[in-house]
């Protein structure tokens, strides 16, 4: 048990730390295109010529060919590690041009292939990733921070702020999400910068969900606060306050945390959802959910397979945090009883 | 009987919360429908304020809200822009679309997973119980936009199934009887997603919630008294697993309109969830929250109905035990 959790963690901590350093592991600039290579395949590594096998695997150029695109076999390009191009900050501050691989021009690798406009798709992947996943997690900690706040309240104090509160979730539970979602966003404005849009998106979805956490938060205070210690405590003249912050607190990290990696793969599917029809974050900033737009088109949803590689990276995401979930939720419940 | 009035009560609280909601978020809307006509040179400013006192949006916020509740009241949800035409009409002939997909959807998700659940529990431990469950969680783990993007790429790919829409080009030349068949083959591919979504999610309950009858002391008792398997699981077990089962299956009515928003998108059929979506990027808010009203009325009265079913199935809800479900 104490493996698998350990196994989990290493994953989730690598894929956040890959799409973190996105801009390292990602070869070329998500928006850079190439009109001479729409919809490319995905370059194959090749180990092997006429000159026999080679321990570093090599690519050949792509061109365009009346039924598709063929490889030029007469010259090889090796991949290299640690390679300098283009330049990009890392996490938006330090400026630099180091990538993980590359190949020499005019060669391009695209692991993943390209999309309509010749970009390089497994970067746009990696630079959409980092959008997503911020995405949810911000959303998911509004959706906490609100909830447990509400929670703590109803729990401790009952009564009205009780009953109001309580009124209030079952409002939000209520409410159809998606169709809630898209009600939200249309009264929102439509066209505003990509940046205003991911932080309209977050607040959305983090104000849409506080529900259930606070429900969840204010059962735990509720059992919590007639412990003996509590009433101990506040027969000392503890403060309110005093007591939510050290006693109360503390007894919600386990629902939280479990909460959380829950919350955190179903926000980044709603962020992907509503990018997917067009209303989340827009081009030319790559998200995994505008990325999949273009296979509303049933044309590039026939021909070009490799379009479907950002659903290949959101399901990865998705497994790894259920997985989590579904440990830490084991393993709360061991403990709690 | 007085916990049902207060179920209804509620109920009824909640949906003018809802209305509530959405005008509010109406008024802090900086757009308005006729922000492009505004840009149109060829329409003088006048013809957009007399456009919008003709639909009442120059009035304020709680007087439109007013004359909206007395009209929702008497089943009149206001006027689509976009349309031109009432609103109630026109979520009505999407919303027969709507809910032939997730009638049929949930049917079949009921059907296929309910019998499936019960098996599972009780092969509990064994090989199959196991690779269900592992199946199960990761199906569960796959957002829906996934499953619905993959199916259809793989059934457009293949050919395997009519797909878009709802009918073929040649529908009005057909048979009632090939009607009947063009409408259940393009109906399939949608069915079929929102089926797997849901029926994972039925069958984890009705497992967990057999399974923990299962293990329940009055069971380890009864076998303990010579009842056969069997018996005990249909007789003894399956009453007492219902309760967690009928409020699941509450909120399967209650997502009868809203669930299948995304599959209709993507499966282009003609139901509510293009419509709104439309509605949304076109920002005809009185479609808009028309639809929303619409689908919050499902989620309130099929919980509703839940609550119903559950004081006819649980004895313990109606003497008003104090930890009953």
């Amino acid at each position: 048990m104490r493996l698998k959790t350990f196994l989990l963690l290493a994953a989730l901590v690598a894929l956040h730390l890959i799409l973190l350093f996105a801009g390292f592991v990602a070869p070329y600039d998500p928006a850079a295109q190439d009109r001479e290579l729409p919809y490319a395949p995905p370059t194959g590594l090749h180990f092997k010529d006429a000159s026999g096998w080679h321990l570093r695997p090599f690519i050949y150029a792509q061109t365009i060919a009346p039924d598709g695109y063929v490889e030029n076999t007469s010259r090889s390009f090796p991949i290299h590690l640690f390679v300098r191009a283009s330049s990009y900050r890392v996490m938006g501050i330090i400026q630099t041009n180091w990538h993980l691989f590359g190949v020499a021009g005019p060669a391009r690798i695209t692991l993943f292939g390209t999309d309509g406009f010749g970009r390089d798709e497994f970067s746009r992947v990696l630079y959409g990733g980092q959008v997503s996943v911020a995405a949810g997690v911000a959303a998911t900690l509004i959706a906490l921070l609100v909830g447990s706040t509400f929670g703590m309240l109803a729990g401790f104090f009952g009564d009205w702020a009780d009953e109001s509160l309580m009124g209030t979730t079952e409002l939000f539970l209520c409410l159809p999400w998606l169709y809630f979602l898209l009600g939200m966003r249309a009264f929102l404005p439509l066209q505003v910068s990509a940046l205003k849009t991911f932080f309209l998106v977050t607040c959305v979805i983090g104000l849409i969900g506080w529900a259930r956490p606070a429900r969840l938060v204010r059962g735990v205070v509720l059992s919590a606060r007639s412990r003996n210690y509590v009433l101990a405590a506040r027969g000392f003249g503890a403060s309110n306050f005093y007591l939510l912050r050290r006693h109360i607190l503390p007894e919600l990290s386990g629902i939280l945390l479990t909460q959380a990696t829950v919350l955190v793969p179903r926000y980044i599917a709603a962020e992907v959802t509503l990018s997917f029809f067009g209303l989340g974050v827009s081009e030319p900033i790559a998200s995994w959910g505008n990325m999949l737009s273009t296979l509303q088109q049933y044309s590039v949803l026939v021909s070009y397979a490799w379009m479907l590689a950002p659903m290949g990276a959101l399901v990865i995401t998705s497994v790894i945090y259920s997985l989590l979930a579904d440990t830490l939720h084991s393993q709360l419940k061991f403990h709690s009883s | 009987m007085n916990y049902l009035g207060r179920r209804l009560v509620r109920a009824i609280l909640l949906l003018v919360g809802v209305s509530a909601l959405c005008f509010a978020f109406t008024e802090m809307a900086p757009g308005s429908f006729f922000d492009e006509m505004r840009l149109n040179p060829q329409i003088s400013p006048a013809t957009i304020t007399s456009l919008e006192e003709h639909y009442g949006l120059n009035q304020p916020l709680f007087v439109r809200y007013e004359r909206w509740m007395q009209a929702a009241a008497h089943g009149d949800f206001g006027y689509s822009i976009a349309y031109n035409t009432p609103v109630a009409p026109l979520l009505w002939s999407r919303a027969k679309n709507t809910l032939l997909l997730t009638i049929v959807a949930m049917l079949l998700a009921w059907l296929i997973s309910v019998p499936l659940g019960v098996w599972a529990a009780a092969q509990h431990g064994r090989m199959l119980d196991k690779m269900t469950g592992v199946t199960s969680s990761l199906f569960l783990a796959v957002p829906e936009v996934v499953f619905a993007v993959a199916l259809l790429a793989i059934v457009v790919r293949w050919r395997i199934l009519p797909f878009g829409g709802m009918k073929s080009a040649d529908f009005d030349g057909l048979s009632t009887w090939a009607r009947f068949w063009d409408v259940a083959g393009h109906m399939l591919l949608p069915v079929l997603i929102l089926a797997l979504a849901d029926g994972t999610i039925i069958f984890r309950h009705v497992r967990a919630s057999v399974l923990e009858a299962l293990e329940a002391p009055f069971v380890r008792a009864s076998r303990s008294f010579g009842i056969s398997r069997t018996r005990l699981l249909f007789r003894h077990v399956l009453p007492v697993a219902a309760g967690p089962a009928i409020s699941l299956f509450g909120f399967s009515l209650a997502g009868l309109i809203s669930g299948s928003l995304l599959v209709e998108v993507v499966c282009g059929w003609p139901g509510l969830g293009p419509l709104i979506l439309d509605a949304t990027l076109s920002r005809d808010f009185y479609l808009v929250i028309g639809g929303l009203i619409f689908s919050a009325l499902f989620m309130i009265v099929g919980n509703l109905i839940a609550d119903i079913m559950l004081v006819v199935a649980d004895p313990r809800i109606r003497a008003g035990v104090p930890d009953a479900p």
